[in-house]
This record gives C-alpha cells, sequence and structure tokens, in this order.
C-alpha cells in the first residue's frame, strides 16, 4: 500500500529530521529513552480520539509532556534516567492501549498509508523544517555540550535551555513520523540510521550525511517495497534500515 | 586585583555538606592549586565555582571573565566517529575563534593538526588529554580551571602541558588547577587550597605543604620530597 504523493513528501522530510536528530541521540547515549518516549504518543491518540480531535494533534501534546518530563528528571533529580522512563513510559503505552479502541490500535502501533489533507501536510513540513533547522543551527552548542555540559557552561552556552529545546525537537521528529511508522516504529528511524552512521561515519558531518542517507534510502525503498507487496509502508521501511545497519555491521566487521 | 573572589561558599547534595563555609581568593595572573584525598570536592568546588552546582555563599569572577576548562571526566563516548577537529571547530564558531586561534592552541600543547582528522576513539589518552587543554584554550581563556590536566599524559606531553600553563600565568591569565602531584605543586603553585574532609587550607606552598598538615589533611602519613623552590 503506497502512500499518496503528498505522504512521500512528508516522509522524506521526516526522515532527514529523524537521520540528524538520531545522531545526538545516539551520541547523548539516550537511544533507549528515545525508543521508550516514541511509546508516550499513544495515551495521547487514545485521548484524542476519545475526544474527537486529530489523533496527532494528542499524540504532539503526550510527546510534548514526556520531553517536559524527561527534562525536568534530568534537571531535578538524581535517579538514573533510563530506569525511570523504562518505568513510566511502558505505563504509558499499557494506558495508551486501555485507551485506544482496537479499531485504530493496530494504526496507532504500526502506523498507516494514506493521504494527508492540505493542513496535516503544511504542518508536517512546518515541522520537519523546524527540526532540521534546530539540529543544523545548534551543531556547535549541542556538540560542546555532549562534550561535557560543564566546557558548554563556560562557553556561554545555556545548557538547560538548550536540553528542553533539544527534547522538544526530539518530540516533534517522533510526531512526524508516527502517521506511517506508528508509535512502535517511529523510534528505529531516530536510532538504526544514527547507529549505522556511528559504524561508518568517519567524522561529525559524515555521520549526519550516512544517517540522513541511510534514513531516505530506507523511506524510499520501503515505500516503494511495500507498495509492490502491498504491505504496509512502516513495518518495511524500518526492515529496510535494519538491513543498512546489518550490512554496515558486516562490511566494518570486516574491515 | 583579584580574578576570583569566593566568600562562604557552601555546597550540599541532599543533607551532606560537601564544601562547608569556605572563603578564599585568587589574585589575578596566580596559580591556584587545589589539592586534597579523593572524595574531598575538588571537582565538587570547580563545578560550583562555574556555576554548574547550587551553593549557598558567593562567587565573584572579576569582569569580563573568561573560562578555559578541562575537567576531569566528559560524557561523549570515545568510539563515537567525532574527530578533534570536529570538537575544536564547534568551540572555536561559538567563541568566534578563527583557524588561526585553533592551530595556535593546537601548537601550545604540541598536538599535530593532521592527529585531528582522526576520531577522537583514536587517540591515545595522553593525545586526548591535550586536545582537551586545546579546547579550554580557545578563546584566549583569562582563567584556566584544569582538573588533573595531565592525568594519563607520558612525560613529555606532561612537561608541555605544564609549559603552557606556566607561559599563560606568565602573560597574566589564573589558573585553578586540580593536581595529586604535590611537587608540581610545591613548584608550579602561588596558593594552595587544601580540601579533607573537616579540615581545609589555604595558603602559600611552603607554608601549607608541610608533612604534619599533609598528614591531617589526607589522614595518612605523606612522605614529600621537595627539591625545587616553589615560583611565587
Amino acid at each position: 500500500m503506497s502512500p499518496a504523493p503528498s505522504g512521500l513528501v512528508l516522509s522524506v522530510a521526516t526522515a532527514v529530521a529523524a537521520g540528524l536528530m538520531g545522531c545526538y541521540a545516539v551520541m547523548r547515549r539516550m537511544t533507549l529513552a528515545a525508543d521508550a518516549l516514541s511509546h508516550v504518543a499513544l495515551p495521547g491518540i487514545g485521548v484524542a480520539l476519545l475526544l474527537g480531535v486529530h489523533p496527532l494533534a494528542g499524540a504532539l501534546v503526550a510527546l510534548l509532556f514526556g520531553a517536559a518530563f524527561v527534562w525536568v528528571l534530568e534537571q531535578r533529580t538524581r535517579i538514573p534516567t533510563e530506569t525511570v522512563i523504562g518505568v513510566v513510559f511502558s505505563t504509558a503505552l499499557a494506558l495508551g492501549a486501555l485507551l485506544t479502541t482496537s479499531e485504530h490500535l493496530m494504526d496507532a502501533l504500526f502506523g498507516t498509508s494514506g493521504g494527508l489533507t492540505r493542513w496535516e501536510l503544511g504542518a508536517g513540513l512546518v515541522g520537519s523544517v523546524a527540526v532540521i533547522a534546530f539540529a543544523l543551527g545548534a551543531r556547535d552548542q549541542l556538540i560542546v555540550s555532549l562534550v561535557s555540559p560543564d566546557i558548554a557552561l563556560t562557553s556561554g552556552i545555556n545548557v538547560r535551555r538548550l536540553d528542553l529545546f533539544y527534547l522538544i525537537a526530539f518530540a516533534v521528529t517522533v510526531a512526524l513520523g508516527l502517521r506511517y511508522l506508528g508509535v512502535l516504529l517511529m523510534g528505529s528511524l531516530l536510532i538504526i540510521p544514527a547507529a549505522t552512521a556511528r559504524r561508518l561515519g568517519r567524522g561529525l558531518t559524515s555521520m549526519f550525511a550516512v544517517s540522513v542517507g541511510v534514513a531516505l534510502i530506507s523511506t524510499l525503498v520501503g515505500t516503494y517495497v511495500a507498495g509492490a507487496l502491498g504491505q504496509e509502508t512502516g513495518p518495511c521501511i524500518i526492515v529496510t534500515a535494519a538491513s543498512c545497519f546489518l550490512i554496515s555491521a558486516a562490511w566494518r566487521g570486516q574491515a | 586585583m583579584n580574578a576570583l573572589v569566593v566568600e562562604h561558599l557552601t555546597v550540599r547534595f541532599g543533607t551532606r555538606e560537601v564544601l562547608k563555609d569556605l572563603s578564599f581568593s585568587v589574585p589575578t595572573g596566580t596559580t591556584l592549586a587545589i589539592i586534597g584525598p579523593n572524595g574531598a570536592g575538588k571537582t565538587v568546588l570547580v563545578r560550583a565555582l562555574i556555576g554548574a552546582l547550587p551553593h549557598e555563599g558567593s562567587v565573584q569572577w572579576a569582569p569580563g571573565t573568561r573560562l578555559g576548562y578541562v575537567p576531569q571526566k566528559l560524557d561523549i563516548e570515545r568510539d563515537m566517529p567525532v574527530t578533534g577537529r570536529d570538537l575544536l571547530r564547534a568551540r572555536a564558531r561559538l567563541l568566534g575563534a578563527s583557524a588561526t586561534d585553533v592551530q595556535a592552541a593546537l601548537a601550545r600543547v604540541g598536538l599535530a593538526l593532521a592527529t585531528m582528522s582522526a576520531p577522537i576513539g583514536t587517540l591515545s589518552g595522553g593525545q586526548f588529554q591535550r586536545l582537551l587543554v586545546a579546547f579550554a584554550l580557545l578563546g584566549n581563556p583569562t582563567v584556566l580551571l584544569l582538573d588533573e590536566p595531565t592525568a594519563g599524559v607520558d612525560e613529555p606531553g606532561e612537561e608541555r602541558v605544564q609549559q603552557t600553563v606556566r607561559r599563560l600565568v606568565d602573560e597574566g591569565v589564573s589558573a585553578l588547577v586540580i593536581s595529586h602531584d604535590l611537587t608540581l605543586v610545591y613548584r608550579e603553585a602561588t596558593n594552595v587550597l587544601c580540601l579533607s574532609p573537616g579540615h581545609t587550607c589555604f595558603g602559600a606552598p611552603r607554608a601549607v605543604l608541610s608533612a604534619d598538615l599533609l598528614s591531617e589533611v589526607y589522614g595518612a602519613p605523606i612522605g614529600l620530597h621537595l627539591h625545587d623552590e616553589p615560583r611565587a
């Protein structure tokens, strides 16, 4: 089942955003948190459907709430973030499954193909461009902050604000891909291309380039294969991304 | 004139007071060595000074202070495909430093520009440590904060880093250095701040680095053999 051309345009823009944001997630060692954060969209979708609101609007609100939660956790407590995220976000997935009717549950979990309204396309493209602009524009601040938040502080960077902006951009990226990848698979489009790039990259710029390239190839090949086989798009995209990772692992293993 | 004045600084982790009512100053163009046993709060002090930790009391940097900081521990994993050049360029762009400034910082710590093209994971411990010092030197800092800057650095590299710091101090830069090398502290420091649970002291190396006082600070007998005269 191939998406409408408008859907493919947004998928490509989302792939670029996910490829860039995923690199920072891998470097920040928050791959598990990134995957778990996407689960928090499910109760938002469930509540939105109950209220008769657009499900992606509910998902975005829930994701922003989740991002703020992670941020407060990192700033205010000394509890290991991964532990709390494992507990809270798995609970969010369970709550979401209870709130979402079985009719919508599979679409919410694994995504669905289909056309987009002009508003959905417009909002999605604005979101993608904003995330890409942040990922490229704040690159130096994010890199220095990754090396050491303390060095970033002495370089005049407001680390707390930067962390919040990063998490918001991350939440928006997850929301962008929910339509066609769903709650369970979107985290993979963020992590797998970046994990591949981590193995193949020889520097920061090449890491970004490889990650975006793998995300784009996965999206385009996955979409084509889904259309040819009459399958859903999301799983085909992630299987393609995973294949890229395995090939990179084998290739670097031999190198 | 003072580069830094600290008055009644207290840092708590929960109910535990890691630093209690600490007061000292660092005159401009001098070196303060911070010594003490593991867990005494040396890194906590430096992190409080840069505003990374909440604290009571006052920390006053001289107006226009630019900090160059070499932390003890980094957050980034060494196996990332990030090169030294990536790191240096990122900080240089943030601070408005030029490519020439980057080359000058590398030259000061004795690192070749070509080495910076390799991922940081391929650098030796000493090369990486010197990269961090070069990183701190970008932007012409007026104060250097060095948390064990030569840990893992070989003898020539250590000497080069020490020479660099010495030269910068001679040029008017102030330095706060955490070190376990008491001979080096005796030779290079203008003042010494010693931290230990329940005991702090501050003064010139000759006064502070006595066998009795050090034994009190470290809680064990310290055999210190000092051959060189202090610089100050």
